[in-house]
């Protein structure tokens, strides 16, 4: 009793030192929720597909002459030549004198954020009240009623996109990426598993936009200056959150804003630049290296070939147009060339619209980029190799390779079917596939998807 | 500016324009007046004239011969509506930049957003033919372009030119060819809000234009103008040869009750020549157009519902109004209208893409061709002197690497009024600059 009695004080006195010398073991850390507004995208039910005898571009690349592509379950089974066999119960597709492709990506577009209609009601692409704000996301932007998307799919053979915010700030906010599927809700079209993007710009328009209201940045150096000050406050907070999440204890304020930057800090949200000029281009390359974050993709990018020896050491894509040049001081020295001479330096190289219009020609942007760079003297192009700037490309500046953007074994069954070669301007779009699942034929007026806009205003259900 | 343009410049101030007979042979000819292209065609050029050209056409002896086996020969691409060379960069991109038109250049000339004038515009002294905007559609094959100036506070934009895109200092090839005025929604803005106003104040505009034509004296003299006036003299004077018929009317409307306004002023005022611009919605009313012998320089592409006037865009509407008549061209209508008009080719193959599209309706390849031809130079009646190659039209000739209507497809040579153009540009010679990268032993800015 005595003994055990005596064990009870010491052991109390041990807790009594212990309650002075240390403090109770901290809350385990809560983790935020970083997907709070999720995917509720479910791909639509699709036959088991055979097209024969088409001339496959796999977007990776490769052509095949007499090809066979063969999809169900919403993924390619297989792809190969006229020896490929047909599954059981499959639904066969004579592709004869037709042309298959993955679906055309389009890296940069402002569907739903900018939506026709193009009224000021619905305009809701720039949230220029302050040239930082990454708190922003796009998706909170997209109207999935914007007829547009329609066109993009039936004319352009677009099967995903990304919605990016608009370049009036340096930090835009977040990007989305959608699969183009008609939807009541922009969560129904947002694409599984796509990480986030970060829009940034630099340039003219903030400087422009900010400038004119007599507040920073009005200049470039304004534009880095205020950048880099940004990026320095997101170190500090992604240091206090690492901290907590290490440490837990008491959870440290949330800050919007820096969630976003600090995602791009942690490696899980993609870099997209706004960015015209070369020199611009390498100033932000030096900038990325002094913040930690790794430059995706430079969009619209008209200097690219300038720096392309520059951009393929840094693993940047160049997300750029075919013939555009001069609507601005920053795109005066666009030349026909870009997009074929930053392939040829072995950089990524990518074709967007940034156009409710031009998103329905990408193939025909491609074709010209593709005719001026034969035309250059670059070696080693073909359809088959321009066809990575409308799908494959694209797929890896948006993080998603590994699940679209080729027409690879176990990829989603994103597929085009063209009535002629995509590269002519005489070719449409016959068939769409998203997923797997039928979402246009041109043959079948009920297979034309028109949005709530539309209906019972005249044209509705027409050809566009 | 290029060594090349210079040289340009000082042989087309030296040299007879056009002087010498040439003859394009072995190529496929297409002459833009709505056939279909013929191969192993031939052109023959004489003093900046077609001779003729086709199939079975005689070289004449001593004629200079340009072999074009392989090629493409068409007229040069006539932009039908446009604003080249009234801005060497424009600065705006209304949508992305959040803000309202940029105020700190000087390279723009195709509006006079603040100005007192409006009808009496004349947009020839703003054209610069040094544009690079100019030289980079000219090394794309378009040879010529109605010129519209734009609105500024008034629904009346001013007058319009036909300019060449040539190499050297004189565009014009018809100065204040046609009047343009907006009476769509653009219009509706001018007019302080609403479409009832503009045509309002068209009909007072008209009014007044008729009350000068009767008393073209000085404004000092008594007896003469009344005081009952909104326009200032100078732009009322500019609408006398709009009402009596001697000046084009282009009047952009997109909206299909709006086209039929715009019939119905030609009813009122008989001897208007009206011009239609844009006709987003023009398939809707196309029988109409066709019976008032309206021309229509469309926008091609367009099927979104950009606007309120817009909402039953197609890219059918080319092919349904030319199918039920109308004679329809295609122009660049606030779509790139200072720069892109070579986008005009490819646009117009798309046209002829839409003729496999089920329940679509598209055109035949010598209807597409003849729109960016012929087509906008009928409407403003100019195609007996230029967008075709009939014989006696100026010689604007493009030979073709391939089919014109393929964007992929470039401009090989360019002839204006028989003269061969060069067709290096800006962006030639930074594409030669920057076409191999490694360091040398001087930076890029000594490569030329």
């Amino acid at each position: 009793m005595l003994r055990l009695g005596a064990v009870a004080t010491s052991l109390m006195a041990l807790s009594a030192c212990a309650a002075m010398d240390e403090k109770p073991a901290p809350a385990a850390a809560i983790r935020i929720n970083e997907d709070p507004y999720p995917s509720t995208y479910q791909r639509y039910p699709g036959a088991l597909t055979v097209i024969r005898h088409a001339t496959v571009l796999d977007g990776d690349g490769h052509q095949i002459a007499d090809g066979t592509v063969v999809f169900g379950d919403g993924v390619i089974q297989a792809v190969g030549g006229p020896e490929l066999a047909s599954p059981a119960g499959a639904v066969e597709v004579d592709g004869t004198g037709k042309f298959v492709t993955p679906g055309i990506i389009d890296v940069h577009s402002h569907l739903g954020d900018y939506p026709s209609p193009g009224v000021s009601s619905l305009s809701d692409g720039n949230e220029a009240t302050s040239p930082v704000r990454p708190e922003v996301w796009a998706e909170h932007s997209v109207w999935p009623q914007d007829p547009g998307f329609s066109r993009a799919l039936v004319n352009g053979g677009v099967t995903t996109l990304q919605v990016l915010p608009g370049s009036a700030n340096l930090f835009g906010g977040r990007s989305v990426v959608l699969k183009n599927v008609p939807a009541r809700t922009a969560q129904g079209m947002k694409f599984p598993g796509a990480p986030y993007g970060l829009k940034m710009a630099c340039g003219e328009n903030p400087k422009r936009v900010y400038g004119s209201k007599g507040n920073m940045p009005q200049t470039r150096m304004g534009n880095i200056a205020l950048a880099r000050a940004t990026w320095i406050k997101a170190a500090a907070y992604k240091r206090k959150w690492d901290k907590y999440y290490r440490n837990g204890g008491d959870m440290p304020e949330r800050d919007l804003a820096m969630d976003t930057l600090k995602g791009v800090l942690d490696g899980k949200i993609l870099i997209q630049n706004h960015c015209y000029r070369a020199d611009e281009m390498a100033q932000m390359i030096d900038m990325s290296k002094e913040f930690g974050y790794h430059i995706t993709a430079f969009h619209h990018a008209v200097e690219a070939y300038k720096i392309a020896d520059i951009l393929a050491a840094n693993n940047i894509c160049a997300v750029m147009w075919a013939d555009w040049y001069g609507f601005k001081m920053e795109s005066y020295d666009a030349i026909k060339e870009n997009i074929p001479f930053v392939h040829n330096a072995g950089a990524c190289a990518i074709v967007h619209s940034d156009d409710a219009n031009y998103i329905q020609r990408l193939n025909q942007e491609a074709s010209k980029a593709l005719a001026d760079g034969i035309r250059a003297g670059i070696p080693n192009l073909s359809e088959a190799v321009a066809w990575e700037w409308l799908s494959r490309n694209p797929a890896k500046a948006l993080g998603i390779l590994d699940k679209t953007g080729t027409l690879a074994q176990g990829k989603m069954a994103d597929v085009v079917l063209w009535n002629g070669d995509p590269f002519s301007d005489y070719t449409r779009p016959e068939r769409v596939w998203v997923d797997g699942a039928e979402m246009y034929d041109a043959n079948d007026p009920r297979k034309r998807p028109v949005s709530d806009f539309e209906l019972g205003q005249p044209g509705e259900g027409d050809t566009k | 500016m290029t060594r090349g343009l210079i040289a340009a410049l000082l042989l087309a101030a030296a040299a007879p324009v056009g002087a010498q007979t040439f003859a394009i042979v072995n190529g496929t000819v297409a002459r833009g007046d709505g056939s279909e292209p013929i191969r192993g065609g031939t052109v023959v050029v004489r003093n900046g004239r077609i001779v003729a050209a086709g199939a079975g056409v005689g070289v004449p002896a001593g004629a200079q011969v340009i072999d074009a086996n392989g090629k493409w020969v068409t007229p040069g691409i006539v932009a039908g509506f446009s604003r080249l060379g009234l801005a060497e960069v424009d600065l705006t991109s209304s949508k992305e930049d959040g803000g309202g038109r940029d105020d700190t250049s000087g390279s723009a000339d195709d509006t006079s957003q603040t100005g007192p004038f409006s009808a009496a515009i004349d947009v020839v002294p703003a054209i610069n033919p040094l544009d690079t905007t100019i030289a980079v559609n000219r090394a794309d094959g378009v040879t010529r372009a109605l010129v519209a100036p734009g609105v500024g506070k008034n629904i009346f934009a001013g007058q319009g030119a036909v300019i060449d895109t040539g190499a050297d200092l004189q565009p014009v090839t018809s100065a204040r060819k046609f009047q343009f005025v907006e009476l769509g929604e653009t219009g509706a803005d001018k007019a302080g809000g609403s479409r009832a106003s503009a045509h309002v104040l068209f009909r007072n505009a008209l009014r007044e234009a008729a009350e000068l034509s009767r008393y073209p004296r000085p404004i000092s003299v008594k007896g003469g103008r009344s005081d009952d006036v909104l326009l200032n003299r100078f732009d009322a004077a500019a609408l006398v040869p709009v009402l009596q018929g001697r000046q084009f009317l282009l009047i952009h409307v997109e909206r299909a009750s709006d086209i039929l306004q715009v019939l119905g002023l030609k009813r009122e005022f008989g001897a208007l020549k009206i011009v239609l611009v844009g006709g987003s919605e023009g398939w809707m009313v196309a029988d109409q157009i066709a019976r008032s012998g309206t021309p229509v320089i469309a926008s091609a592409v367009n099927d979104l519902p950009a606007s309120f006037e817009q909402i039953a865009a197609t890219q059918s509407n080319v092919g349904r109004m030319r199918a039920a008549g109308v004679k329809v061209s295609i122009g660049m209508i606030d779509d790139g209208d200072t720069r892109n008009l070579f986008m005009e080719r490819q646009y117009a193959g798309n046209l002829v893409a839409l003729q496999k599209i089920p329940g679509a309706t598209g055109v035949s390849w010598g209807e597409a061709l003849a729109m960016i031809t012929s087509g906008p130079a009928q409407a403003i009646g100019m195609d007996g002197e230029i967008g075709s190659l009939a014989p006696g039209r100026r010689a604007d000739v493009v030979i073709w690497s391939g089919d014109p209507l393929e964007g992929a497809s470039a401009a090989e040579q360019v002839y204006i009024d028989g003269v061969r153009q060069p067709l290096d540009t800006h962006q030639t010679k930074l594409r030669d600059r920057y076409r191999y990268l490694p360091r040398r032993d001087l930076p890029e800015a000594y490569r030329r």
